[in-house]
C-alpha cells in the first residue's frame, strides 16, 4: 500500500497546492499591493493610522464578544438542563434542527419581526407602547446573531457535559461539596473543553457575518466581515480588503490559541 | 426537585426562542396577504407563486446539482487524501498535512471567498475563457469540502487492522486489487458520512458562493439574499416551509438510523456480556 502512496497523493496534493496554499499566498500578497498592482506598505499604513479602521477593529470584536458571551450565558443552562432530560438524544436534535436552516432565511425571518409594523412592535402596542425601529439597529445585530449561534454553543458543551463520569459528581457530594462547590470544582472544570469549542464555533464567524449586517444590521459596515465584503465587491479596493482580510486571520490565530484544547484532556 | 422545575422552565423557554422565529416565517407562508405583517387569511396562493416560478425551480436544480457534484469530487479527493496522509510514514509529514488539512476548515467564509475570488480572478488572467460562473462556484465547493471528508473518512481508516490489507496481499491481491476488495469497503461508511457531509455543506453555503458566482450563475442561497435584500415576498417563505419539511424529514431519518444503531450496539453489548 504505501507504494501506491504517491499514486494517492496527486488530487490531494493539487487541491493542497491550488486552494490552500495558493490562496494563502495570494490573499498576503494582495495586502501589499495598490490598486494598480505595484509593491506598498500603504494599505497597512492606512489601516494603522485611520481610527476609523481601528474602531471597526474594535466594534467588531465587542460585537463578536457580545454575541458569544450572551450565548454562553444562556447555552450553557440549556446544555446542563438537556443532560438531565429522560430523552435528550432526542431533544438535542430538537436543538440541532433549525441548524438545517439556511441561517438567511432564519435572518429574513427576523425582518418581517423586527419590522416597524412586525410581530415584536404588534406585541409591544398591545401594551400601549409605539412602535419603535429594532431593524437595522445594532441590537438587532447582535440579537440576531445570537439567535442563530446559539444551538452551536450548546452542542459541544452539551457532549463535554455528557461525558462526564456520574460518579465524580457523587464523589464530590460525599466528600462534602455543596451543589455550588461540586459545579465550580468539578462540572465547569470538565466541561470547558466543550465551552472552548463553543466560542472557538462562535467568536470567529461573528467577526465576519456580512450578510447578517447586510440585512438585519442596516448595511452598515460594522463589522471586519462587512469590510472585506466592502472592499472586494463594492469598491473593488482588493489590496485594502486583502490587508483587512490578513488582519482578521491575525485575529483567529489569537482567539484560537487562546481557547486551544489543552494537551491531556484532548482526547476526542 | 424544585431545580429541576426551573431546568423545565428554562428548556421551555429556550426552545420558544428558537422555534418561534421559525413559525412565525413558516406561518406567513398560508398567508392571504402580502406582507409578514397581518394575518389575513389562509391561502396556498404562494405556494401557488412558488411551483410556477420557473426561474427559482432552475435555481433549485442548480443548487442541487451543484451539491451532488461537488460532493461527489469531494469525496474522490478526499478518500486519496485519507489514504496518503495515514500512509505517510514521517510523523512530521502526517502531521503537516493534517494542519494543512485543517486550515480551510477554520477559516471564516468571507476570507475563503476572497482569496478564491482573487484565485479564480488571477487564473482567468492566464486562461482564456476561464471566468467567474458554474465552475468556479464548484471548485470552490469542492475545496471547502475536502476537508471534512478527510476528517470523516481518517478515524474509520485507522480503526482498521493493517493486516487485513497484508492477507489480501498474501493471498495473491494487487495493490489495486487490495484497495478496491478490502480498504474501500471497510472504509464505505466513513465515506457515506462524508459524502453527506459534503452535500450539506454545499447546500448551505451562502458566503463563499456569494464571491465566486460573478452574476452568472446562482444558486439558492444567493437568491435568497438577494430577494431578501429588496424586502418582504411571501414566496420565500412558502420555499421556508418547503425547506423546513425537508429538513424535519432529513432529521428524523437521521434520529431512527442512530436510534437504530444504538440500540444494534446495545445488542452487541449484550451478546458480549452473556457469552
Amino acid at each position: 500500500m504505501h507504494k501506491m502512496r504517491s499514486l494517492f497523493a496527486v488530487p490531494y496534493a493539487l487541491w493542497l497546492l491550488l486552494f490552500v496554499f495558493a490562496p494563502v499566498v495570494l490573499i498576503l500578497g494582495y495586502s501589499f499591493m495598490d490598486i494598480n498592482g505595484h509593491f506598498t506598505l500603504a494599505n497597512y499604513q492606512a489601516f494603522f493610522s485611520s481610527s476609523n479602521y481601528l474602531l471597526l477593529t474594535l466594534n467588531s470584536f465587542w460585537y463578536a464578544l457580545l454575541i458569544t458571551a450572551s450565548t454562553l450565558l444562556l447555552g450553557y443552562p440549556a446544555a446542563y438542563f438537556l443532560t438531565r432530560l429522560k430523552h435528550r438524544d432526542f431533544w438535542l436534535l430538537l436543538v440541532i434542527l433549525p441548524t438545517w436552516i439556511s441561517l438567511l432565511l432564519k435572518a429574513y425571518a427576523f425582518i418581517g419581526i423586527f419590522g416597524i409594523h412586525g410581530g415584536v412592535n404588534q406585541f409591544l402596542n398591545l401594551f400601549g407602547i409605539p412602535a419603535k425601529q429594532i431593524l437595522f439597529t445594532n441590537f438587532s445585530f447582535v440579537f440576531v446573531s445570537a439567535y442563530i449561534e446559539l444551538p452551536f454553543m450548546i452542542m459541544p458543551i452539551y457532549n463535554s457535559l455528557v461525558e462526564i463520569d456520574q460518579s465524580l459528581v457523587f464523589a464530590s457530594y460525599d466528600l462534602g461539596a455543596n451543589k455550588r462547590q461540586t459545579f465550580t470544582k468539578v462540572i465547569w472544570p470538565l466541561s470547558l473543553s466543550g465551552v472552548n469549542s463553543g466560542i472557538q464555533a462562535i467568536f470567529i464567524p461573528s467577526l465576519s457575518l456580512f450578510m447578517l449586517t447586510r440585512l438585519i444590521g442596516g448595511n452598515r459596515v460594522i463589522t471586519l466581515g462587512t469590510a472585506i465584503e466592502e472592499h472586494f465587491l463594492i469598491t473593488q479596493n482588493w489590496g485594502m480588503g486583502a490587508t483587512i482580510g490578513v488582519v482578521l486571520i491575525i485575529v483567529m490565530l489569537l482567539v484560537m490559541s487562546l481557547t486551544r484544547e489543552r494537551k491531556g484532556d484532548g482526547s476526542r | 426537585m424544585k431545580k429541576s422545575k426551573f431546568g423545565t422552565i428554562y428548556l421551555i423557554v429556550i426552545f420558544i426562542v428558537l422555534y418561534l422565529p421559525i413559525f412565525y416565517l413558516l406561518t406567513f407562508s398560508f398567508n392571504a396577504g402580502a406582507t409578514m405583517n397581518h394575518f389575513t387569511g389562509f391561502s396556498l396562493v404562494h405556494f401557488q407563486e412558488l411551483f410556477s416560478d420557473t426561474r427559482l425551480l432552475i435555481i433549485l436544480l442548480q443548487t442541487f446539482l451543484l451539491a451532488f457534484l461537488s460532493a461527489l469530487i469531494a469525496t474522490a479527493v478526499g478518500v486519496c487524501g485519507t489514504l496518503w496522509i495515514s500512509y505517510s510514514k514521517k510523523k512530521l509529514t502526517k502531521n503537516a498535512l493534517l494542519a494543512a488539512n485543517n486550515v480551510l476548515l477554520v477559516s471564516p467564509d468571507v476570507i475563503i471567498g476572497a482569496s478564491f475570488l482573487i484565485l479564480f480572478t488571477v487564473a482567468g488572467n492566464l486562461l482564456q475563457g476561464f471566468g467567474l460562473g458554474f465552475v468556479t462556484v464548484l471548485l470552490s465547493h469542492v475545496a471547502f469540502s475536502v476537508p471534512i471528508v478527510v476528517l470523516m473518512v481518517l478515524p474509520q481508516l485507522k480503526k482498521m487492522n493493517e493486516s487485513l490489507v497484508f492477507a489480501a496481499q498474501d493471498l495473491g491481491a494487487n495493490n489495486w486489487q487490495a484497495l478496491t476488495h478490502v480498504i474501500l469497503p471497510y472504509l464505505t461508511p466513513g465515506i457515506i458520512a462524508g459524502y453527506f457531509m459534503a452535500f450539506t455543506y454545499s447546500l448551505d453555503d451562502f458566503a463563499v458562493t456569494f464571491f465566486v458566482t460573478g452574476g452568472g450563475f446562482t444558486t439558492l442561497s444567493v437568491e435568497i439574499y438577494s430577494r431578501a435584500r429588496q424586502g418582504v415576498s411571501l414566496e420565500v417563505n412558502a420555499l421556508s416551509t418547503l425547506v423546513f419539511i425537508f429538513a424535519l424529514i432529513l432529521v428524523a431519518g437521521y434520529y431512527l438510523i442512530s436510534k437504530d444503531d444504538a440500540s444494534a450496539k446495545s445488542v452487541r453489548k449484550k451478546r458480549g456480556v452473556s457469552r
